[in-house]
């Protein structure tokens, strides 16, 4: 049961750093950016290449991807989401731009690296394990948890306590009133993309480290995972999509016990359905979509 | 009475936007609903037309208990409106527009169109007829065919009179239809709203314009703050200490 | 002189892109249902795992006649469509969008756990009892019932859903039954583009109704156009059309047909997103537009 715990905290680890960028774009503007899971996928992929080819350690590696994350959004807010800023439909066409975009970056990599399923290297991360009461934790396993909690709490840090938190707050309640009181609204919604696409490059990379799996479509699954865990958690609320990140992580765990691996995708998508059917602003969010 | 409202409530969060409206409205009768901003007008539309739920009372049309309707049956009981900021479908022309509101007269069922009964051609004509002829009522027949969103506001604000006006309601509800328009289609929307009072339908008439609503109501209702604060005939209404204090006052 | 052979040739190696021309403008349709009264649900994939599902099922235990297969891999996701269209129909945007999606994973997650049909693997050996006359003649009939929609009393209420729902509501238009009616119809296109598929390409596997086939479905829907009925098809037509023109070029410069098909239909939904949001469908008004005004400009003093 103690394994059990410590797996799901694991696995909900990497959900909750995921979907709070998802969560945090989706706050500030209003749109869902499916690109995220390209980013997730393509930071991955770009961590793999410092370590293979220019054989510097993870501790390089991972803060250079999670960079490429953050310059990566940059990227995609520019080329999918300001040119519709003007538009009445722009959640929607927001969305399949950022869909087109995703598909685009998608064929890339599946060009560039083919389909097959690649491996960080032996040794990478140390290999030790710990024994907690009756649970078996890796060394591996023990620093992306400290990484994904570290990253969650210097969001949360960022988001309370610094001018750039207060000004994507104030974005996020009314961009008018925002520009109104001087808010260089442009640069806070850049701003929330590359912070948004950091943490989603540092899921993909810690993803892949995890689950020893790099590939073109790593970001299919995690990408609709992501959408049940914000859904739960409230779209636009980042404690939210922590508390269900990690819920999901459980969840999906103890099914997988009780139940069978069979079943671990469809906790997902059961959890999404009930949450939309009988309580769509999910725990802790706190309107559907915001009135211009 | 037709429109009958007792004790009508609707709060937002805290925010008491009506509280406790009561006040009748006549077949035939023209009744005005005045008050500053704020006053819980558009709200009061709102709940009439069943877009939204009062938090407490009652809202009959006849005898019959209205407030806990789907918003489309409401409408099919008889009851249409205009919006104070204007909502035609952009995309469609005047007369589509007016079609859309002949929803509720029309016939012609899917399966009759798959099998080409003979029927819907005629059906068809008949309802372009119709639109034709209540855009002829306000005076827009020129642009029947222009799309919504070229129109200027006051053409908008009549030919959204005549798509209120094409189910042929029992009670028609303005939010501000007069706005940004000039005297001389003020006084048109007036003769309009007389013409529909005579052949048996209620108004229940939202404005600004003061002298309108004292020319063209039979009764006024006054709010503030989201109660009513004066109901009676416009000598009556005009005359009451509390009205002019509120809001006559500042604008005669 | 390589005139018949030439042509009889060229018929065995583009006859599938043809019948897949026909099958996607089905499915583009499928999405195009919703599209049309403001919708965006993504579960047509659901769908059409559905509808290939049963018709497999019954050629391959049954000896029901084609038709008949035909018409219940049709109603089987019409049926399913209701009782999701119920609840799910209360939302939107893109929560309505979440919970198609959601909708559509759980369909193929099912099949893939499915005993009965082999799971992943899928089913195979469908006899092959559709051909182009049959896709082309369901996609016709799918058309035809758009095109008689459109302009009637129900066109006119879709129509006055998707530019603002709760206004069409308060002229009595039922918007909630409206809706469904859109979702059903879609399912019933999606679960007959299955059947036909299942009984054209041999098989049925969960993998090929996963959320990429909808997202597919959807840029065939965006590129051709959603305003008007036929620019789904245009859509599909040409997105199914082009990457096969380009693999050539591709082959030659190297790069793989999976993922040049894939970048193509990205890189055309991203360009039609951002710079020809009405589709392909409106590219001549605004040619003709753009020409009108120069000429214009031409003559202004």
């Amino acid at each position: 049961m103690g394994q059990q715990i410590v797996n799901g905290v694991f696995l909900g680890s990497i959900y909750a750093l995921f979907a709070l960028g998802y969560t945090l774009v989706f706050g500030v503007l209003d749109i869902l950016n499916l690109a995220h899971q390209a980013v997730f996928m393509l930071c991955a992929y770009f961590a793999l290449l410092i370590v293979l080819h220019l054989h510097l350690p993870m501790f390089f590696a991972f803060p250079a991807a999670v960079l490429a994350g953050g310059l990566l959004g940059l990227g995609v807010e520019r080329v999918a989401f300001r040119p519709l800023r003007g538009r009445a439909d722009s959640n929607v066409s927001g969305l399949i731009s950022s869909i087109a975009l995703a598909t685009v970056l998608e064929a890339l990599a599946l060009q560039i690296f083919g389909p097959d399923v690649e491996r960080f290297p032996f040794g990478i991360v140390p290999d030790r394990t710990l024994h907690l009461g009756d649970a078996v934790v890796s060394e591996l396993q023990v620093v992306i948890i400290a990484i994904a909690l570290a990253m969650l709490l210097a969001l949360t840090w960022v988001v309370r306590w610094t001018a750039l938190g207060r000004r994507i707050r104030a974005v996020a309640e009314s961009p008018a009133a925002a520009r109104v009181l001087g808010v260089d609204v442009d640069r806070v919604i850049a701003a929330s993309f590359f912070v948004s696409s950091a943490l989603g490059g540092a899921a993909g990379v810690l993803f892949g480290l995890a689950f020893n799996n790099v590939s073109p479509d790593m970001g299919r699954t995690v990408e609709l995972k992501g959408l049940a865990v914000i859904i739960l958690g409230g779209m636009g609320s980042m404690p939210g999509a922590a508390i269900a990140g990690f819920a999901l992580g459980l969840v999906e765990v103890f099914t997988v016990a009780k139940l069978g691996s069979s079943y671990r995708d469809a906790v997902a998508f059961g959890i999404l359905f009930l949450v939309l059917v009988l309580r769509p602003r999910g725990l802790l969010g706190s309107r559907a979509l915001r009135e211009a | 009475m037709l429109l009958s409202l007792a004790d009508v409530r609707r709060t937002f969060g805290g925010l008491r936007a009506v509280d406790g409206v009561a006040f009748e409205v006549a077949e035939g009768e023209v009744h005005g609903l005045i008050g500053p901003n704020g006053a819980g007008k558009t709200t009061l539309l709102n709940l009439v037309s069943g877009l939204i739920r009062p938090t407490g009372g009652e809202i009959r049309l006849g005898s019959r208990r209205i407030d806990r309707l789907p918003t489309h049956r409401i409408a099919a009981l008889g009851i249409t409106r205009t919006y104070q900021n204007i909502r035609l479908f952009p995309a469609l022309s005047a007369a589509e527009n007016v079609l859309v509101g002949s929803h509720l007269r029309r016939e012609d069922p899917v399966w009759k169109r798959m099998v080409f009964w003979p029927g819907c051609r005629r059906e068809e004509a008949d309802a372009a007829q119709w639109a034709l002829s209540l855009l002829a009522r306000v005076g827009m027949s020129e642009r029947a065919a222009e799309r919504a969103s070229t129109l200027s506001y006051g053409e908008q604000r009549r030919v959204e009179i005549a798509r209120a006006l094409a189910s042929a309601p029992r009670a028609l509800l303005l939010d501000e239809p007069t706005a940004g328009m000039n005297p001389t289609e003020v006084a048109a929307i007036a003769g309009l709203i007389r013409e529909v009072a005579r052949s048996g339908q209620s108004v229940l008439l939202v404005e600004h314009n003061v002298k309108l609503v004292m020319d063209v109501c039979d009764r006024i209702t006054v709010l503030n703050f989201g109660k009513v604060i004066a109901d009676g005939t416009p000598a009556e209404v005009a005359a009451d200490p509390g009205v002019i204090a509120a809001y006559l006052g500042s604008e005669a | 002189m390589s005139g018949v052979g030439g042509l009889g040739d060229f018929w065995l190696t583009y006859q599938s892109t043809v019948a897949f021309v026909g099958l996607n403008g089905l499915l583009a349709l499928s999405v195009y249902t919703t599209l049309s009264c403001g919708q965006l649900s993504l579960a047509q994939a659901g769908f059409m795992a559905l509808g290939a599902y049963t018709s497999a099922l019954l050629t391959l235990h049954t000896s029901a006649p084609f038709p008949a297969v035909l018409l219940a891999g049709t109603l089987a996701p019409a049926l399913v469509a209701v009782p999701l269209g119920l609840p799910v129909l209360r939302l939107h945007g893109v929560f309505l969008a979440i919970a198609t999606i959601g909708f559509g994973e759980v369909v193929r997650i099912f099949f893939v756990n499915l005993e009965a049909t082999n799971g992943a693997l899928g089913l195979v050996a469908i006899p092959q009892r559709a051909g182009l006359a049959g896709i082309y003649g369901a996609l016709a009939a799918a058309l035809f019932v758009l095109w008689r929609i459109r302009g009637s009393r129900a066109g006119y209420a879709l129509e006055a859903i998707r530019e603002d729902e709760p206004a069409a509501r308060t002229m009595g238009i039922d918007a909630s039954a409206y809706k469904l009616s859109m979702l059903v119809l879609g399912a019933a296109f999606a679960g007959l583009a299955g059947a036909l598929d299942a009984h054209f390409s041999f098989m049925v596997a969960p993998a090929s109704y996963s959320f990429g086939r909808v997202v597919d479905m959807l840029v065939y829907a965006v590129v051709g156009g959603s305003a008007a009925f036929y620019g789904p098809v245009v859509g599909a037509a040409f997105l199914t059309l082009l990457p096969e023109v380009l693999r050539e070029i591709g082959g030659r410069l190297g790069l793989e047909p999976g993922p040049l098909r894939l970048f193509v239909n990205g890189l055309v939904l991203l360009l039609v997103v951002l710079f020809l949001p009405n589709g392909l469908v409106s590219l001549p008004r605004r040619v003709r537009r753009y020409v009108a005004g120069r000429r214009a400009e031409a003559h202004a003093p």
